[in-house]
């Protein structure tokens, strides 16, 4: 499985949540806090459980929690990826 | 004058709880009905816990061409109507039948006849454009859900206003209230009124998954429901229905009908905040609140009892303990509140009415039922949510609410009519 | 009125979405045009149906209207009501401070729900596993989810309330919502839309039974004619903004397009009985609620199911209230289909605009009209004169009734 880049998450997140007010999404955004692009804990799962399909990565309940920013969200699943069992 | 609204008659039907006499001896007992889902597998779920209904349609008397024509939830709430008449001892051929209506509730409806339907329909999920050769002639009737408050309304021949409330989670204390306006209004003397939800099915428990608002204590199904307790992780699915008699008080009076208690205030509000979340300072239910006991020309201090939402989910719980503290002040730490869902679970738009004939045989018996489950209360939760057991107590005055996706947020006071002096 | 609030209700915004035209009054021109919005089904084959017209909406982008935040977790049903919503309240122009949140409530009227969307999320349950079922799905089906996301939109949060009748519930929102302002809530957004337009919803529609299976748009759904055989299904519906009469003077309201005078409903005794259907009720009890008398009924704006012994029970029902051919009727529905929940609010609508204008739409493709039924039915071309009082029916299947009664509101009184 190829890792995941800020590229696919911005897709996934615009196909599940819609863009973010403002065109926010298109610029630097690794490490703006979901909350301020204007996503909340909704539209943070629906994107965390495409995420896990796509790329074949079980998220736990307990973690979407803890995923603030776009940052959080590829290294968790990279590290996933690079670590599978 | 203002017309007063009184329940003279209920029928119910909960997770272990087949008629009020099963119903409140659960209730009272702590004991609780969540069980391992036995309706379908539930081992490819999230949540594999509910709280069903031993339910036999046969046994409760429905003849095979109702079995067949009706949901589940119609099932249930037309039982319950049929129990409520009875109680009542009100005899509807003697009425103008243009003078009794319905109201009735309901979050999902046919949920398990939709579901039914759509897999034979389009095989399994196989296919998208699906066969009309294998069609119920009773699909229309899962579609467009208004024929429940139309059974209903046959099992009387009621011709007055007909309606079905569906505001979600609050729907059971919305119909009720929507029946109490209409009967102090006089546009009925009489209404059928009560909520059936019967949502234990996979496509309910599913996107109750997605959302991560059901319980996934799949080890200890008894003890997965836990209002208010630290270690509660979501609610518990659940069945049900219950259906009152409401009936303008002088006219219950005057044939002499027990009458179990008067609602005397509702309020609906809605927090316009998010379909799902709630914030975190109960704000607009604090304004229902409010707004039921200014109807009810009470203040705070008269609530002998809360019956909670409850639900058992982190948020639903702090938010209506901070909506209690908003609207009660400090009348909220003394007022003992407790949560029937901790024993028969969450049946959606059922609940809020199960719960109002709860609050009236709480009046009617002088008895708190328990929060079960309850061991360790949540820090932010410090309230008295009567743990574990039944609380012997008269009770004047009992406050219920609700709460529900949609950001609909509803108060309904009940109050013991024979210590009212008029 | 010095001494108590004048409680009249006055409806102050309109937003609405029809098969035959998008936008309040590009479908006014289209219905006294007699333009029909009813055509073959495009939403999916439907070749292999026995029904396959409807009264579909065209050219409707929800980006266009609504912010893509909204798009993933709404169904089609629920983009109309928010864009009619957003309409009715543009149209009103209530300015942020008019009202307090508590001060303005939504009561929607829904018969199916967002069924498109549930329908592609038992697609994914049951091909694909419970993890693929969107977390939007437990708000996306049920039937509040009108009024709970127009409240958040718009952040209303008053009484709000959510009522279902099949093709009743909507003019049943309307009663209701005049009910919330005479309790003492100023402004409530109120009204009806419906879409069940995938071919689940549409199966589900053709099991009804009451569905035209003709094939030719112009005649296959035509109320009280000789050659009635059966309704159209359509999609859309309208919003409207009604305020408590001292509310919208005391704001100075930019346009009052009419009174909410009366409202009834009504319940069909059971089959087998030997009672009178309940339609005709509804109707007395709406125009003494209005405070009307028959005479002063200037149009009949009929249910109008196109099922023939539906139709004439309804003609009876009319004859019995104002006397043989004793009032104009008319259905302009039969060039939208019938939209259920939204069938009564752009019936409540297309009578205010009756009023404005001075003028009846005629019904659809309808020419002949037996003459037993006993009524004038507005035909072919618009009817001119004018109009200060109309009657909107409505009937849900399995025995609801109910009827409103739309009053103009004299400008210096308003």
């Amino acid at each position: 499985m190829s890792k995941m880049t800020i590229d696919d998450l911005r897709r996934i997140l615009i196909s599940c949540a819609g863009e973010s007010e403002g065109d926010r999404l298109s610029g630097d955004i690794l490490d703006e806090e979901f909350e301020l692009l204007g996503y909340d804990s909704l539209a943070l799962m629906e994107t965390v459980a495409a995420v896990g399909s796509e790329f074949g990565v079980r998220i736990e309940d307990e973690q979407i929690a803890d995923l603030r920013t776009p940052r959080d969200v590829l290294d968790l699943v990279n590290d996933a990826i690079a670590q599978p069992n | 004058m203002t017309r007063r609204v009184v329940i003279t008659g209920i029928g119910v039907r909960t997770p272990g709880g087949n008629g009020v006499k099963a119903f409140w001896e659960l209730l009272t007992s702590g004991r609780t009905a969540t069980r391992r889902i036995s309706l379908f597998d539930p081992s490819p779920y999230r949540s594999q816990v509910a709280a069903e209904a031993d339910f036999d349609p046969v046994h409760e008397g429905l003849s095979p061409r109702e079995i067949r024509r009706m949901d589940r939830a119609t099932q249930f709430a037309v039982v319950c109507a049929r129990d409520a008449i009875r109680d009542s001892g009100l005899e509807f051929e003697e009425f103008d039948p243009a003078r009794v209506g319905v109201s009735l509730g309901s979050a999902v409806a046919a949920a398990t006849s939709l579901e039914q339907e759509y897999l034979v329909l389009s095989d399994g999920g196989r296919e998208w454009l699906m066969d009309h050769g294998s069609l119920s002639p009773h699909m229309f009737d899962y579609l467009v859900p208004s024929v429940m408050p139309a059974e209903v309304a046959w099992t009387v021949a009621a011709e007055g206003p007909v309606t079905m409330v569906s505001n979600g989670c609050t729907s059971g204390i919305d119909s009720v209230g929507h029946a109490v306006q209409l009967v102090r209004e006089g546009s009925a003397d009489v209404m059928l009124a009560g909520a059936s939800d019967t949502p234990i099915t996979p496509i309910v428990v599913a996107c109750f998954d997605a959302i991560k608002a059901t319980t996934s204590r799949n080890d200890d199904p008894e003890h997965a429901s836990r209002p208010f307790d630290k270690s509660r992780n979501g609610f518990v699915l659940a069945e049900g229905a219950a259906m009152f008699v409401l009936e303008e008080y002088e006219h219950a009076r005057r044939r002499g009908a027990h009458v179990y208690a008067e609602i005397s205030g509702y309020a609906t509000r809605c927090n316009a905040y998010h379909m799902t979340g709630l914030k975190t300072d109960g704000r607009e239910m604090a304004e229902a609140i409010r707004t039921a006991l200014d109807e009810a020309r009470i203040d705070g201090t008269a609530i002998d009892y809360i019956n909670a939402h409850g639900s058992g989910t982190k948020q639903n719980d702090r938010h209506e303990t901070a909506a209690y503290k908003r609207s009660l002040g400090e009348h909220a730490r003394r007022a003992p509140i407790s949560s029937i869902k901790s024993m028969v679970g969450h049946s959606l738009g059922a609940i809020g009415s199960i719960e109002i004939a709860a609050s009236a045989l709480a009046i009617e018996n002088g008895v708190i039922p328990p929060t079960a489950n309850l061991h360790e209360r949540d820090p932010e939760c410090d309230l008295d949510y009567v743990p574990l057991t039944a609380r012997e107590q008269r009770l004047g005055t009992v406050l219920t609410v609700g709460s529900g996706f949609g950001g609909f947020q509803s108060a309904m006071i009940l109050r013991d009519v024979a210590s009212v002096t008029t | 009125m010095n001494e108590t609030a004048d409680m009249r209700t006055y409806v102050t915004g309109i937003g609405l979405l029809a098969p035959n035209g998008l936008g309040l009054e590009r479908y006014w021109e289209a219905t006294l045009e007699g333009r029909t919005g009813i055509d073959t089904l495009s939403r999916f084959d439907v070749s292999r149906y026995p029904v396959r017209l409807a009264g579909e909406i065209d050219g409707f982008d929800a980006a266009e209207h609504l912010p893509s935040r909204l798009l993933p977790q709404t169904d089609v049903s629920t983009r109309y009501a928010l864009v009619a919503a957003d309409w009715a309240l543009a149209d009103a122009k209530i300015d942020q401070d008019a009202y307090t949140d508590y001060e303005m409530g939504v009561v929607t009227s829904n018969a199916s729900g967002g069924f498109e969307f549930t329908h592609r999320e038992f697609d994914k349950l049951w091909t694909k596993g419970p993890e693929t079922v969107s977390v939007y799905e437990s708000f996306a089906w049920f039937y509040a989810v009108n009024t709970g996301q127009i409240s958040i939109r718009h952040k209303l949060r008053g009484p709000s309330s959510a009522l279902v009748a099949e093709q009743a519930g909507g003019l049943d929102a309307i009663g209701h919502a005049r009910r919330t302002i005479k309790r003492g809530t100023p402004m409530v957004v109120t009204g009806g839309v419906d879409s069940a337009l995938d071919p689940w919803g549409w199966v589900s529609q053709i099991s009804s039974g009451r569905l035209s299976t003709a094939t030719d748009p112009h005649r296959a759904y035509l109320p009280f004619d000789t050659h009635a055989r059966g309704y159209v299904p359509g999609e859309g519906g309208a919003m409207l903004v009604l305020e408590a009469a001292h509310a919208a003077r005391a704001r100075t309201a930019p346009r009052i397009h009419g009174e909410i005078a009366g409202y009834a409903t009504t319940f069909d005794p059971p089959a087998g009985s030997t009672r009178p259907p309940g339609l005709r009720r509804a109707a007395e009890l709406a125009l003494a609620d209005a405070g009307v008398r028959p005479a002063d009924v200037d149009v009949v704006f009929a249910d109008a199911c196109g099922v023939p012994e539906l139709d004439r029970a309804e003609a009876q029902a009319i004859s019995a209230v104002f006397g043989e051919r004793g009032v104009p009727v008319t259905a302009p529905k039969a060039l939208t289909g019938r939209l259920y929940s939204g069938g009564g609010p752009v019936d409540v609508a297309t009578a205010l605009l009756s009023i404005r204008d001075g003028v009846i739409p005629p019904t659809g493709g309808t020419t002949e009209v037996p003459e037993d039924y006993g009524i004038d039915l507005v035909r072919a071309v618009p009817r001119s004169g004018p109009v200060s009082t109309a009657l909107v029916l409505a009937r849900g299947r399995w025995g609801f009734n109910a009827a409103v009664v739309v009053r103009a509101v004299p400008e210096e009184t308003a």
